[in-house]
């Protein structure tokens, strides 16, 4: 396998965009921080991959004109999944393994706030059997926290202590949304919101953008002095319906972290929307109790749709190259109650767990 | 005044679905008032039958009937319930473990507070009066009350009754519309645009990267990558470059057919826009016209380009096919 | 790093329909996916990971339906990736599930594309009008034809070349069981047909189609235990801008630069002799002649001397989608994976009554967006060299 790297990450984070759906003006921005981060234009990028969906948008084909942030005459090599950025990383990553590439630029783009989230996520359901009684994506949540309280795995303090030591962290990252500590009585006396999940357990409904940077052997070693080297790279699925999989874990979770090595992992970036799930998360990856969790806040404090996985993954590329760790994850899920998932662990030394 | 414009746009259709087999025999039952699952390779009782047999990935073919009675397996309280959801007051969702069945599905509960929920509690099926086809023909569950408490008996789950012994038509498919709103917002440039045809301007920008002018601006450049920037105002006559004449009616079209949809490069401007071309006969439309705005009453003005009700021939000599040539 | 050999050993598509009401969507694609495990003889249980592909959500009104299908597809407990590209997204997700194999991550990949359309209206879900914008836009084919006429223009082309093609194409699905539209159909009964978007008319017209195609893509140590597999000798991908000033949409050039950049992975200098089947994305006729042109089979506007000649029929020089093509069958997420399938069937021998005589090299082409996504790959039935 080639030696590979995250070497760029911009983000915009913010309640409500009040630009067009396709996010162009969040891109333009975007990118010229990754050029401004590399020292690179445009022509130095082999690859481009985007993720996004076409219902956040309310438009068939919403993609096609986010390109245009890119300058996209002469042509590019590029290529668009309708998920998170997470997996137009991957899609980059594997491009490059391939050795027609050796760098790559992948972004994200969601403006949630273009229709009602917690309904357009309902189409994302069994459109026979579930998308008709309008399930909201956090009644399916509050679901899986309950079976989880109901069967002693974990309890309401235990998700108020996340919820508190995310916003706690939020105060310090400028593109938070929602930032504030306060503590976990003050947090469990707030009301119920989808009991037995209160406001602050569920991710605020958030617009943005990322991009990050990939590059291989020497073009990575060119731009940061500790490039993230991406020393694993791990995706699974679970099926979707809510009867035939254990919701207080994760399988996929689980099968994506025994395709890795997680072992040292210093700073964890997880992709849990809701408090408990980052229980699940923590469980089923086997974390110490010492590794940092979402140091950045996480999705508590903001979580752009189709690019908070690939956030995730950016914020734990930070810490290395800020020297804070050798070893970090980025998590990015899909799909109610954590059904597909993906590991990226990156190590400040390209060697770090391999045989 | 918001630097960007936006309206509401619905994106609705009432969607045809077929169901295949699997899916046909449990609606067929919901129709009938019964519960038909199916038991996976593994023995295990799903409801709804899974299509496919998550395990051994053969299609499911052993169905069971079932009471339409359940236990509660978890619930949350929908505080704020959407358009569309089971009821358009307070309810709980739940997943319910039908008796006879090894795992649960989702449904709604009707109850009026979260105090009335609890895991554990005993639920039954309340069907719909009039069964459209569909889960909603299951139109929720609700508490079975403690004077009829059922015990929770060991169901083993008969086999399916046989299709053709009940049914005159078994559901083959199913209609769910899907409706969902939106607000679109179009860019600061784009709003630019919008907001000078309100004036009766046609405006452009001009990419400080390559010096084209687009109309309309663009947030980026699709050469460059950077915003449009300077204001060029254009003039309102332009040339036609290409065009098609649709014949076709379709579902959600806004102007009868048969119309000329056109190309038309205004002076001043390097890419075309789209329009209607009128007050010509169809047929002699050709590339070179050269054709100029024909406004609205001016009472009739908002921020669109349909201010301009269409383009019409302007009489002068048709361009130079050089003048356009690179424009095709 | 070079990449991995990898190689196509089982094909499988549905019987295309206007409405395919027997069965659900995990059911159409099921359809294909089961064919294509037993082409290659293998179970769906020894798949290491499934890539899906389909365009607009929009058309079945299901958001990620990958997602609910995961169980149906055997995707459950596996990695599992969904492609969007437009039109084009049935290539492009068959060259990611390469890449699978091609990077060394998996050594069996099973990628499937599939459209239930008939779930509601293509031309609606094209067209759902834009705020402030003109609805003239009239679904896929009002927007093409401007472009048709200005290739007829640019090229002095008469104007029954696009007739040729329909009546070819159509004629040509009667060798494929699975074709949609199944006709005989001659220049004259095309020419005859209504006008639908001038100058585009009925019978040059791709249907709406609902179906699905799967390929099951391995690597060199399982491929060598298939009697016939279709060596990968070159994939690419490149877009463009749909609008941009003086942007040449008859002959754009991401298609140019993405075939140009493919014959060279493939190490092909004269593609005209040295391709024997083409499978080509042809939605309306006359994309055949200007894809001609766009991928280097012919000189600019000089494509349709090609089909004029009869050099695209069957028995020709260069035979082009001799499957009937998109214009016979479009499932619209399936059309591009279509091609890239009918390609690997030519150069296994196994396109059953479409067979072209000793094809050794094929091509399969799609396209998408206003013409602007292009992805395309070249398949061979000996191992390429290097």
């Amino acid at each position: 396998m080639r030696d590979v790297a995250v070497v760029g990450f911009a983000q915009r984070q913010m309640e409500e965009f009040d630009g067009s759906p396709t996010c162009v003006e969040l891109l333009v921005p975007i990118f010229a921080e990754c050029y401004e981060q590399t020292g690179w234009s445009r022509k130095d990028v082999g690859f481009w991959c985007s993720g996004s969906s076409d219902y956040l948008a309310g438009r068939s084909f919403s993609f096609v004109q986010a390109i245009d942030s890119i300058g996209v005459l002469p042509p590019v090599n590029e290529s668009h999944v309708e998920m998170d950025a997470a997996w137009a990383l991957y899609e980059a990553w594997l491009k490059i393994q391939t050795g027609e590439v050796d760098t790559a630029v992948v972004f994200g783009f969601g403006k949630s706030s273009a229709g009602v989230l917690r309904r357009t996520l309902a189409l994302q359901l069994d459109p026979y059997t579930m998308t008709p009684l309008w399930p909201d994506t956090v009644s399916i949540a509050a679901l899986q926290a309950r079976l989880g309280i109901d069967g002693g795995i974990w309890d309401e303090r235990a998700m108020a202590e996340v919820v508190d030591r995310s916003l706690t962290d939020a105060e310090k990252n400028e593109y938070a949304v929602r930032a504030g500590g306060s503590s976990v009585e003050d947090l469990l006396a707030r009301p119920m919101f989808a009991d037995p999940l209160r406001k602050h357990d569920c991710a605020p409904v958030t617009d943005g953008a990322a991009a990050l940077v990939l590059a291989a052997g020497d073009r990575a070693r060119a731009v940061r002095e500790r490039p993230a080297w991406i020393t694993g790279i791990s995706t699974f699925s679970d099926g979707l319906h809510l009867g035939t999989r254990d919701l207080t874990g994760s399988d996929s979770a689980r099968r994506a972290a025994a395709a890795v090595d997680l072992g040292g992992v210093e700073v964890a970036e997880l992709h849990a929307p809701f408090s408990h799930q980052e229980l699940i998360l923590r469980r089923e990856l086997e974390l110490a109790d010492d590794v940092r969790v979402n140091p950045s806040g996480g999705p508590l404090a903001g979580n752009p749709m189709f690019t908070g996985g690939g956030i995730r993954i950016g914020e734990a590329a930070r810490r290395v190259w800020d020297g804070t760790a050798d070893k970090v994850l980025g998590h990015a899920t899909s799909g109610p109650a954590l059904q597909q998932n993906l590991l990226c662990v990156m190590a400040a030394d390209p060697a770090e767990g391999s045989n | 005044m918001s630097r960007t414009l936006s309206a509401p746009v619905t994106v609705a259709f009432d969607y045809t679905r077929s169901v295949g087999p699997v899916l046909g025999r449990f609606f067929t039952g919901l129709q009938e008032r019964r519960l038909v699952g199916a038991r996976l390779a593994d023995g295990r009782v799903v409801v709804p039958p899974p299509e496919f047999d998550p395990v051994s990935h053969e299609p499911a073919t052993d169905f069971v009937d079932l009471p339409g009675t359940g236990t509660v397996t978890s619930w949350t309280w929908v505080s704020e319930p959407v358009k569309g959801q089971p009821f358009d007051r307070p309810f709980a969702f739940a997943l319910v473990t039908p008796d006879g069945a090894d795992v649960p599905m989702l449904h709604a509960v009707d109850v009026s507070s979260p105090e009335e929920m609890s895991t554990g509690m005993r639920v039954r099926a309340r069907w719909a009066e009039e069964p459209q086809g569909g889960i909603n023909d299951l139109t929720c569950f609700e508490p079975v009350g403690d004077s009829e408490a059922a015990p929770m008996v060991e169901v083993r789950g008969a086999p399916a009754t046989s299709l053709e012994t009940l049914v005159d038509e078994p559901v083959t498919g199913i209609i769910t519309p899907v409706s969902l709103d939106y607000v679109y917002a179009a860019s600061p440039e784009e709003s630019a645009f919008f907001r000078g045809l309100a004036e009766g301007r046609i405006l452009g920008q001009r990419c400080p990267a390559c010096g084209k002018v687009y109309v309309p601006p663009r947030s980026a450049c699709p050469v460059d990558g950077v915003p449009t920037a300077e204001e060029v105002e254009l003039s309102d006559s332009g040339t036609v470059t290409t065009f098609c004449i649709v014949n076709v009616p379709f579902l959600g079209q806004k102007i009868q057919p048969p119309y000329v949809s056109a190309y038309v490069l205004l002076d001043g401007a390097d890419i075309a826009l789209q329009h209607l071309i009128l007050e010509i006969p169809a047929e002699e439309v050709r590339m070179g016209l050269r054709v100029k705005a024909v406004w609205k009453p001016r009472e009739e003005w908002s921020t669109t380009i349909e201010n301009i009700s269409h383009f019409a021939p302007t009489g002068e000599p048709d361009a130079d096919y050089d003048t356009y040539r690179h424009h095709l | 790093m070079a990449k991995q050999p990898a190689a196509v050993i089982g094909v499988g598509q549905t019987h295309h329909r206007a409405k395919r009401e027997d069965v659900s969507m995990a059911g159409l694609c099921r359809e294909a996916m089961d064919r294509a495990l037993e082409d290659a003889g293998m179970t769906l249980e020894e798949v290491d990971a499934i890539v899906v592909g389909k365009a607009p959500d929009l058309f079945e009104g299901v958001m990620m339906p990958e997602l609910y299908l995961a169980e149906a597809l055997g995707a459950a407990g596996k990695p599992l990736l969904r492609v969007h590209t437009a039109g084009s997204v049935g290539g492009s997700t068959a060259i990611v599930a390469s890449s699978l194999v091609q990077a060394g991550v998996h050594r069996k990949v099973l990628t499937v594309a599939f459209e239930k359309q008939s779930e509601s209206n293509a031309m609606w879900a094209l067209s759902v009008p834009v705020p402030f914008v003109m609805p003239v836009h009239a679904g896929a084919g009002g927007y093409f034809a401007p472009h048709v006429r200005s290739y007829i223009r640019r090229s002095g082309a008469p104007t029954h070349v696009g007739a040729i093609v329909a009546a070819k194409d159509r004629t040509n699905a009667l060798n494929n069981p699975y074709a949609h539209l199944r006709e005989e159909k001659t220049v004259d009964q095309v020419l005859g047909s209504q006008m639908l978007w001038d100058p585009i008319r009925y019978d040059e017209t791709c249907p709406s189609s609902d179906g699905a195609c799967a390929l099951v893509i391995a690597a060199e140590d399982v491929a060598k235990g298939s009697p016939d597999p279709a060596w990968i000798h070159g994939t690419v991908m490149r877009s463009e801008p749909t609008t941009a000033a003086e942007r040449d949409q008859v002959n754009p050039q991401a298609g140019r630069e993405a075939a140009a950049a493919l014959w060279k992975q493939a190490g092909i200098t004269d593609p005209l002799a040295e391709i024997d089947a083409a499978e080509i994305y042809v939605p309306f006729s006359w994309f055949e002649p200007m894809w001609l042109e766009n991928l280097g089979f012919a000189a600019e506007g000089e494509g349709w001397k090609l089909t004029e000649a009869g050099d695209t029929a069957m028995d020709g020089r260069l035979p082009v989608n001799c499957s009937g093509g998109v214009l016979s069958s479009n499932p619209i997420g399936a059309s591009g994976m279509l091609r890239f399938g009918e390609a690997a069937l030519q150069v296994r021998g196994a396109a059953g009554d479409h067979q072209v005589d000793g094809v050794r090299r094929a091509l399969g082409h799609a396209y998408g967006g206003g013409s602007q996504f292009f992805s395309m790959w070249v398949v061979g039935s000996e191992k390429p060299s290097s």
